[in-house]
């Protein structure tokens, strides 16, 4: 998909920027380009779309030449999203995110058309597309400008640091719904920043470099185990090579998987038996396939009490669930930040797993501040 | 009363006809400005190192007196309207120029390379993103112009390109202080009703979606 071949780039006073960079990049990858500022990671990347002209080697996309194409047709194959975001203030948000399809003549209907897809993917009301950018907040500003960069449907999409001038919330959950954009649409994506958690959230592989050079290019899980040199393991930090320890690597691992459930049949009546019994106060609502459905507590049973229905009319579906294979070192911060008690674990299909609690998080946080190498003990 | 109504009564056709020659010369002389210094002034921000230069040699020609020009232009071109229209236009260039070398210079960085990296052509970024971010600028630069060129202009009637100059001059040679009221009050108010008109043209070209950072950066 995108290939560096020796690529050297020598700014005007000799200053060495990249140097001598070969990489192979592979379709529906998500590259993340890291290092300390002026390693030349924003130099790397720009030099894709000929921002920056290489000085010496060639960098091919989709196995051509980028210097035998066009500059324009080459920039509008391939999406860009730039760090200040770098929408146009003078125009809607329907023209921005139009605007490539606009250079490249598609009829307007359509533009109008792809617009809507488009804001429809990150969930926002279509009401923005009439609005300006300086009406949007700066998280919803660059979920437009990731859209922007969609448009004319590239497979290749270059970023530089889009996440970095938002706050850790947004950015946070930005992110969140990147990564899952990225992985439905299955784009090819090039991402610069100096995050290194943002790298291991978000890459497959990710290329550490320094003065120009590559240091290191592994995917997350081989870095963090085995970090190539003393500047890869400081790069990486003390903290995140605690918390990657192989012993503790998925939700999975950690989980109650004897979670107390109810059929979603059941009469309401006939789960405060068991909710005495088992001394709990809320139960997690299945189906006969013990697929995943809700979760009713005591104050929901309470108000239906007295009314004969089922515990799927009562329960409440619209909650935070997580996948049993997603890594630990992901997941602890955002289940801990949802604020709940606990969490149910699904798989992919969906179908109930087991069941993280607060108690169980905390236990591991412990773990992992006092580094004690013994199994964590389960509520 | 009496005397402003005789006069309207004696000169009101000639007060007429000048005003139109006045508002006639300027208007050529700040529409070539306008063609002539706004592509200038986008071209030069394409070309640093000339920029520099060409700004202060238009500056410099700034500051040649008004009426020193336009003595100049007398054996070049001879007297009349032409020269005339020559002189006011050279005077309207500089503010256009430099304001829009510097408005579309000035623009943030960040959405210059956007344009580029989306793969526009120097074409498009002009036309879709310098221009219209910058408008506000240049309009300030051409009102600017526009308001100077309607003061300057009276000059032009010293090398026979007639406008309300006429009066003053004849008021001045004439020892009529009248005639020099019936130039110098129009060409007053015709600058003001400019100004009034150009600020509410730069209102209108400026797009919508930043027209209302603008009202918050400098209210009115």
């Amino acid at each position: 998909m995108l290939k560096f071949e020796n690529v050297t780039k020598v700014y005007k006073g000799g200053n060495k920027a990249v140097d001598n960079i070969n990489l192979e990049i592979n379709r529906g990858e998500f590259v993340a380009f890291i290092g300390p500022s002026g390693c030349g990671k924003t130099t790397t990347m720009k030099m894709v779309n000929r921002l920056i002209e290489t000085t010496e080697g060639n960098i091919y996309v989709d196995g051509k030449n980028i210097n035998e194409v066009d500059v324009v047709e080459l920039r509008r194959s391939i999406g860009y999203v730039i760090q200040q975001i770098g929408l146009f203030p003078h125009m809607t948000i329907r023209e921005n995110i139009a605007l490539v399809s606009k250079l490249l003549k598609t009829p307007l209907d359509e533009r109008n058309k792809r617009a809507e897809e488009l804001i429809d993917l990150v969930s926002m009301d279509r009401s923005y597309l009439d609005r300006y950018p300086g009406e949007l907040s700066g998280g919803q500003q660059q979920r437009i400008g990731v859209l922007r960069a969609l448009a004319a449907d590239p497979p290749l999409i270059l970023m530089d640091e889009p996440f970095g001038a938002l706050d850790p919330i947004t950015r946070d959950a930005l992110q969140d719904e990147f990564k899952d954009l990225q992985q439905r649409l299955g784009k090819t994506i090039v991402f610069v920043t100096h995050d290194m958690d943002e790298a291991i959230k978000l890459a497959d592989r990710i290329v550490i470099l320094r003065d120009g050079e590559i240091v290191q290019v592994g995917t997350p899980d081989e870095i963090l185990r085995t970090p190539a040199n003393e500047f890869v393991e400081e790069f990486i930090g003390e903290e995140r090579l605690i918390t990657s320890r192989p012993s503790l690597e998925t939700v999975g691992q950690i989980m109650n998987d004897s979670p107390i459930t109810v059929h979603e049949d059941v009469d309401i009546s006939e789960t405060i038996k068991t909710l005495i019994d088992r001394k709990i106060d809320s139960l997690l609502v299945v189906d006969d396939d013990n697929y995943f459905k809700g979760f009713i507590d005591i104050e929901i049973i309470n108000r239906y009490r007295k009314e004969n229905v089922k515990v799927k009319e009562a329960m409440v579906t619209d909650i935070f669930t997580v996948k049993e294979d997603r890594l630990l070192r992901d997941v602890v911060r955002r289940i801990l930040r949802q604020g709940t008690r606990y969490v149910p674990v699904i798989d992919d299909e969906g179908k109930l797993r087991g069941i993280v609690t607060r108690a169980s998080l905390a236990n591991i946080v412990y773990d992992s501040i006092w580094g004690e190498d013994e199994d964590v003990v389960l509520q | 009363m009496d005397q402003m109504m005789t006069f309207f009564s004696d000169y009101g056709d000639q007060l007429l006809f000048k005003t139109w020659e006045h508002l006639y010369i300027s208007f050529i002389a700040i529409a070539l400005g306008i063609i002539v210094a706004v592509p200038s002034g986008v071209l030069l921000t394409r070309a640093p190192k000339l920029a520099n230069g060409i700004m202060a040699l238009v500056g410099v020609l700034q500051t040649f007196p008004t009426l020193a020009v336009l003595a100049f232009f007398i054996p070049l071109i001879g007297i009349g309207k032409v020269p005339a229209i020559i002189a006011l236009f050279i005077y309207s260039l500089l503010p256009i120029l430099r304001n829009t070398y510097t408005g579309v210079k000035d623009l943030d960085e960040n959405l210059k390379e956007a344009g580029r990296g989306m793969g526009m052509t120097v074409k498009e970024q002009i036309m879709h993103v310098e221009l219209p971010l910058a408008i506000p600028i240049i309009m300030a630069g051409i009102r600017m112009s526009a308001v100077y060129l309607i003061g300057w202009a009276t000059l032009a009637a010293y090398i026979g390109a007639g406008g309300l100059g006429d009066f003053i001059f004849d008021g001045l040679n004439l020892f009529k202080p009248e005639f020099i009221l019936a130039g110098a009050i129009p060409t007053t108010l015709i600058a003001i009703i400019l100004d009034f008109l150009f600020g509410r043209l730069e209102v209108a070209l400026t797009p919508k979606g930043i027209r209302d950072k603008n009202a918050t950066k400098n209210p009115a």
